[in-house]
């Protein structure tokens, strides 16, 4: 895509807005319409932009595997961590009233963490489908003992044809 | 007014569908599959549902979307290809949307504030929304707060989603240098 | 405001058909992954509109709003969405899977490569 001066262009100044507005709608989940999901999906897309216009090796320098992989491991022990911190706490699993000074602010503390966790897996899940989509190649099952070589993904492939 | 937006939209989404039966390119059904997930979005929002609207946008014109085009992209399909003559199936489906409509005729109205849906959870549910959680917005208190178990299953079926893509299309790393296939 | 009695279930009726229709009559295994996408979709309006209430408003609490729509189809809703692009997304990747091992995406050629009986 380098032969695209105005997506490239456009691209850089929108993608720090939609992951912004994906931060906006994770936290005021619980005074507007949002919450969790909208934002992992919203923040997972902006990725997903990028990874279309610049390149998916550039995205993987920026987010790499690795780093994927444990951030949506840490999403879902987050949630499960908070119930489990509800019981250490004396209430029943997931019952977030014990975790503040009062039952109005422990719910206001569950929610919020809870959100939290459920938008880094599904932000992270989502960029994960795209890298196994995008980066899938058919030598790399044909042969597995293959060198490493730098050359373009499925994607960029079939653009050029 | 809102009746009148709602028949609109609905109709709309028959067409559409029925432009995907029809259409042989697959490229042209993953496009207007996107249109019709959009569509869905704007019902939701006359049917007062906005956080909902907010995840189908989000999900189904955006995420399924792409992965539809990059599943065309990988297999490299183009066109799809008409084996057989629909009718059985084409009765099959008439009938059973006929005995659905029969059924729905003992349904309550939509809209209707005294339905059965509408009167034995729901109202404690905002209630409770209002003194015990107090947090304005109804949905998130629901799905986090009342119904954090569901959501919990919800969140590992996403990563076991996640976890069963990697396993199916991540490539092997390569073994040792020593062995090599055929040599 | 008053509705239009049943209609919005007889469209989602229509949609589920010709969702249902493009599953079972389709050969091409992308089509009929779109298709169950379609069934799954007006599934979702079907309970969406079950959740209205006519002279109500989304369910945030605000003030001078009385009335509100239920809530409870829309949480439900939500999880059912998401765990729609789940199940779409590991039927892709199958899809993958087949191609690079049957060569095709159409069950007919697939059926006749398969080395099986």
């Amino acid at each position: 895509m380098e032969h695209h001066i105005v997506l490239r262009v456009v691209a850089k100044s929108f993608i720090p807005v939609i992951l912004l507005f994906a931060l906006y709608v994770q936290f005021h989940g619980d005074y507007g319409p949002g919450g969790g999901f909208q934002a992992g999906v919203i923040f997972g897309s902006g990725i997903i932009l990028y990874a279309l216009i610049f390149g998916l090796q550039t995205t993987k320098k920026v987010l790499p595997q690795s780093i994927i992989h444990h951030m949506t491991g840490i999403g879902v022990l987050l949630y499960a961590g908070i119930g489990v911190l509800s019981l250490i706490r004396g209430g029943n699993f997931l019952d977030y009233s014990v975790l503040g000074a009062t039952p109005a602010a422990g719910q206001h503390i569950g929610i919020m963490l809870i959100e939290l966790g459920v938008g880094v897996t599904v932000a992270f899940v989502m960029v994960s489908l795209f890298y196994s989509f995008a980066g899938y190649r058919q030598k790399d099952l044909d042969d597995p003992a293959a060198e490493d070589d730098d050359e373009q993904d499925s994607i960029e492939k079939s653009d050029q044809q | 007014m809102e009746a009148l937006v709602d028949l609109a939209l609905l109709a709309l989404l028959t067409v559409l569908a029925i432009g995907i039966v029809r259409l042989r390119s697959l490229f042209g059904a993953a496009m207007l599959f996107g249109i019709y997930s959009l569509l869905c979005a704007l019902i939701f929002v006359v049917l007062d549902a906005v956080d909902v609207a907010f995840t189908e946008a989000a999900v189904g014109a955006g995420i399924s979307t792409i992965l539809i085009l990059s599943t065309l992209s990988i297999t490299g399909a183009r066109l799809e290809v008409k084996h057989s003559r629909p009718l059985i199936p084409f009765l099959i489906t008439a009938a059973i949307g006929a005995a659905l409509i029969y059924a729905s005729l003992d349904m309550p109205l939509v809209g209707d504030p005294n339905a059965p849906a509408n009167l034995h959870v729901a109202p404690e549910y905002i209630e409770g929304t209002r003194t015990e959680v107090q947090i304005p917005n109804v949905v998130t208190a629901v799905l986090a707060s009342y119904r954090g178990y569901d959501t919990l299953g919800e969140v590992t079926v996403i990563f076991t989603a996640g976890v069963g893509v990697l396993c199916l299309l991540s490539r092997r790393r390569p073994r040792r240098k020593t062995t090599r296939r055929g040599s | 405001m008053t509705y239009i009695g049943l209609y919005n279930y007889w469209i989602v009726f229509l949609l589920m058909m010709t969702g249902l229709y493009v599953v079972i009559v389709s050969t091409n295994l992308i089509k009929k992954i779109i298709g169950l996408n379609i069934f799954q979709t007006s599934v979702f309006i079907l309970y969406i509109s079950i959740g209205k209430v006519a002279g109500g408003t989304a369910p945030i609490l605000a003030e001078g709003y009385k009335i509100y729509s239920n809530p409870l189809p829309h949480v439900l809703i939500l999880t059912a969405i998401v765990v729609g692009v789940a199940t779409t997304a590991l039927g892709l990747a199958l899809i993958v899977r087949i191609h690079s091992e049957y060569g095709s995406v159409d069950e007919e050629k697939i059926y006749q490569n398969d080395p099986v009986d």
